[in-house]
């Protein structure tokens, strides 16, 4: 197959960005979507230029290194698909691709396709865990959790924290992954003890970080490639009112 | 030099609760005054850093990722063993330190592996604390299944996804002790050097992979828990950006490299497809619960699986070790895959791969049990080969994963240099010859969350730590080797990339260095890797300026390094004329083609100490002894 790509190449966090045109013949339709950016790469280094930059790392789709707009959505075309996960097959010859990395505030460009999400870790920082200190812990059978809470909490906290949902959403709002944790939490007994704080401190540092509001459109949902649930969101809301009405 | 596995005495049970007792501690007040350096974010960095975060010690963590949520311990599928016995089918510590033991082929050290076996309880507990959603019994038990080279179902797991559900747990930790600040977290750094002073381990030297600029920390001690170094193959399953520059700069400060031959072969990973391949992707050992091994009984045979009736199927596992089946090991179930294939029975295009089929399965269980248990396996199958598992068998062939070699460690997780500490894969302490499936995480966690705050403080408390500051000038000293190592690679601006120079050596790795290895082919590889090396430094293609982001540059010096390292493995590959567990020499079997050991001559773990790139390292033997097993040839039969 021959692909034409349209590239966002930036030099750095406050360089000017542009897009670039570049044609790679021979590709293989069971390549992945990386490895032809690789090939792409060493013709690059082969003529001296710089390659593109663009992040990834295990590239079986669950790391949540990699990620950018390919033709304006997140990750390309295929649903529940990470862009490494993504193949060429997908593709037909002599297509016109355009990368560009995510776009949000509280993701400034760094250079190319590679944005700064420690935003991310800021949020989980505020209270996406339990505090519970290594010693004592009581036998992992002592407190029985029903298949469906368990169930529930683990399709809540599979989420890879790659940031599709925010590049996507038109508020760049975090809120499909501030909840995420919120709810992986919220369905388990041992979240219980800090379900009030926690929600409250992950929301409020969410929106101290720079990340929208959400307002209920759902193209996170539709582009997360982990198909996390916007049912989320609707718990963390519920769990938010719950803290502020200071019920227990 | 001689190698002091500093394990306490005693009977074997009691050892480990007699060191923590015996261990000097440091007084809570005091733990603040100590820095502490944790390299790597993984399950065994992440959980460390978390662990001595919360007993109050000043830590600074370290990672390549642009978070610490993203290190290859979250790409493990399977699960996580443990000797809870929960499900009365005959486990306990004991059986859990035989089986790991006798899995690693006998060349792993007992105390070491029954802590493991010991502590692997505690893990679980940890974990279900912290939130980890391991799957629920409908009574709301956990459950486990069974992994191979066990006979008792002892592995917890969290769907496909076990590593990254264990991973979240120990990273949700760490930032909870980054909110405390007790933990200061530093991504986006590689660690380029190690600072030695005094002949202690006392900080690093890191190039920030944003800006470029280059980093001095200091510390009372340096943990690394940096994995492991299955990218020397460059295919491999490990995550592209997984190298073994860390530990073999803290090699070539002198501490020592023990085993590297001692590599893991995953049985069941997909099939290489392209020359632009660029990792492969493994497919849990769990799918060989239900899953059944089989190529056609004819060389040659070309038909479609569905078109070969049983009788022309050879279960080649089944048949072969009708007690343990297809969950024999993976060096084993790897091997008996590359003899099929070296037989012309192998399927696909390329001949190089096994069918894993289904179809039983789904006819016992029906699909929908078998979706529940493997379904996002088979959709990560279905992605990469465009193929259905739930209607024809997968294709499997081997592939490099994990690597039980690396940095010497005693007892405590000391190297053989004071202050560095290494834990998880880095180090070569628990997997002998052979790692079992689900102990990777076992042991990540075991060294984080329950062997270092012991082993650290009893260190930090019973040793002469002068203060020092990075102005030493052991900082500037190593700083300059990393800026002048990084402006060589920059000044070459030949016309060879760093990926072509990578797969070249994986190559001859594989062919000469892989599943089966034998004399001759060991000397071409020591023949040709120096060539290769020089080849790098001749003629590397790295644009780019050193000073900002610049992947390239981080990469080319991995290669680099794989360079030098890719020697060691071959050499201690060469040295070592047994078989035992992942390392197969021909020279060396049964008459029936299964690993033969030689416990006479080989019972001992290879450290090897560096001499200078090109130059022989020496070789340091840590004999083993065993007190409470009796070596003998394995058997799955």
């Amino acid at each position: 197959m021959r692909i034409h790509l349209r590239v966002w190449r930036q030099a750095g966090p406050t360089a000017p960005g542009k897009i670039e045109i570049y044609t790679q013949e021979n590709v293989s339709p069971d390549m992945s979507f990386l490895e032809m950016l690789d090939v792409v790469n060493e013709g690059l280094i082969k003529k001296g230029e710089e390659p593109i930059a663009f992040d990834s790392d295990c590239r079986e789709g669950i790391c949540g290194t990699c990620g950018f707009m390919i033709n304006g959505r997140p990750h390309g075309p295929e649903p529940c698909t990470t862009v490494c996960q993504l193949h060429m097959r997908t593709f037909n010859d002599g297509d016109v691709i355009t990368l560009e990395p995510w776009r949000a505030q509280a993701f400034p460009v760094l250079r190319d396709l590679v944005v700064d999400r420690s935003a991310f870790d800021r949020i989980i920082q505020a209270g996406g865990y339990t505090s519970v200190n290594v010693g004592g812990a009581p036998d992992g059978n002592a407190l029985p959790i029903s298949k469906d809470s368990a169930e529930q909490a683990f399709d809540a906290a599979q989420c890879i924290g790659c940031g599709a949902c925010v590049a996507t959403c038109k508020n760049a709002s975090a809120a499909l992954f501030t909840s995420a944790k919120i709810a992986h939490l919220a369905h388990l007994p041992q979240g219980q003890v800090e379900r009030t704080t926690r929600v409250v401190s992950m929301v409020e540092r969410m929106d101290a970080e720079g990340f929208g509001s959400c307002s209920n459109e759902g193209e996170c949902e539709a582009v997360c490639p982990k198909g996390i649930s916007l049912g989320n969101i609707a718990t963390m809301n519920r769990e938010y009112l719950r803290a502020l009405l200071g019920k227990t | 030099m001689t190698l002091d596995s500093k394990v306490p005495s005693g009977p074997l049970a009691d050892k480990w609760d007699r060191h923590r007792f015996e261990s000097k501690l440091v007084n809570p007040a005091n733990r603040r005054r100590h820095t502490v350096i944790v390299v790597g974010t993984g399950l065994a960095g992440g959980s460390a850093a978390s662990s001595l975060g919360e007993l109050g010690y000043n830590v600074l963590s370290f990672c390549i990722h642009d978070s610490a949520r993203r290190a290859h311990s979250i790409a493990a599928q399977g699960g996580i063993n443990a000797a809870k016995n929960y499900q009365n089918d005959g486990d306990s510590i004991q059986r859990l330190f035989y089986d790991t033991i006798k899995g690693g082929d006998y060349r792993a050290r007992e105390a070491n592996v029954f802590r493991l076996a010991q502590l692997s309880v505690n893990i679980i507990d940890q974990c279900v604390a912290q939130g980890v959603p391991f799957a629920r019994e409908y009574g709301g038990q956990l459950d486990n299944r069974s992994f191979g080279g066990a006979q008792v179902s002892r592995t917890f797991y969290a769907r496909g996804q076990t590593g990254q559900q264990l991973l979240l747990g120990a990273y949700q930790s760490m930032m909870r002790q980054v909110e405390r600040g007790t933990v200061s977290l530093f991504t986006n750094r590689e660690m380029l050097d190690l600072v030695v002073i005094d002949g202690r381990a006392r900080g690093i030297i890191c190039r920030n992979l944003i800006t470029g600029e280059l980093e001095r920390y200091v510390a009372d001690a340096v943990c690394l828990a940096t994995g492991g170094y299955g990218t020397a193959y460059y295919l491999s399953t490990n995550a592209v950006n997984s190298n073994v520059t860390a530990a073999w700069r803290a090699h070539k400060r002198g501490a020592l490299f023990a085993n590297p031959c001692f590599t893991q072969i995953h049985p069941t990973c997909i099939p290489v497809s392209g020359d632009d391949q660029s990792k492969l992707t493994l497919m849990s050992e769990s799918l060989r619960n239900d899953g059944r091994v089989w190529v056609p009984k004819n060389a040659g045979d070309k038909r479609h699986p569905k078109d070969i009736p049983d009788s022309e199927r050879d279960y080649y596992l089944e048949r072969k070790y009708p007690s343990f089946g297809n969950l024999v090991p993976r060096d084993v179930a790897s091997r008996n895959a590359k003899s099929v294939c070296d037989d012309g029975r192998g399927v696909g295009e390329s001949g190089l791969a096994v069918y894993l089929d289904f179809r039983d399965a789904i006819g016992r269980l029906g699909r929908d049990t078998i979706a529940a248990r493997y379904g996002n396996l088979f959709e990560m199958y279905r992605k990469i080969t465009d193929e259905d598992p739930y209607s024809e068998p997968m294709r499997m062939y081997p592939a490099i994963h994990y690597t039980m070699g690396g940095l010497w460690v005693d007892y405590n997780l000391m190297s053989n240099l004071p202050g560095l500490h290494v834990l998880g894969e880095a180090n070569f302490s628990d997997h002998g010859a052979n790692r079992l499936g689900a102990s990777a995480l076992m042991q990540g966690l075991a060294d984080g969350y329950f062997v270092i705050p012991y082993t650290l403080a009893h260190y930090i408390a019973s040793t002469p730590l002068p203060k020092v500051t990075t102005d030493h000038e052991a900082f500037a000293e190593a700083e300059a080797a990393v800026q002048g190592r990084i402006s060589r690679i920059l000044s070459v601006r030949g016309s060879r990339t760093p990926r072509e120079l990578h797969r070249e050596l994986g190559r001859l790795m594989w062919d000469e260095v892989g599943m089966s290895r034998n004399e001759a082919g060991l000397k071409r590889a020591l023949a040709r890797i120096p060539q290769l090396r020089e080849e790098f430094w001749q003629n590397v293609s790295v644009p780019g300026e050193p000073n900002n982001l610049n992947k390239n540059l981080e990469y080319a010096g991995r290669v680099a390094d794989y360079l030098e390292f890719a020697e060691l493995l071959a050499l201690d590959a060469l040295e070592r004329t047994e078989s035992c567990g992942g390392h197969f020499r021909e020279e060396s079997q049964t008459p029936e083609g299964e690993a033969q050991r030689d416990d006479a001559q080989f019972s001992y773990a290879a450290a090897w100490e560096f001499n200078g790139v090109g130059t022989k390292p020496t070789l340091h033997k840590e004999a083993l002894t065993f007190e409470y097993v009796k070596p003998s040839q394995r058997s799955y039969k």
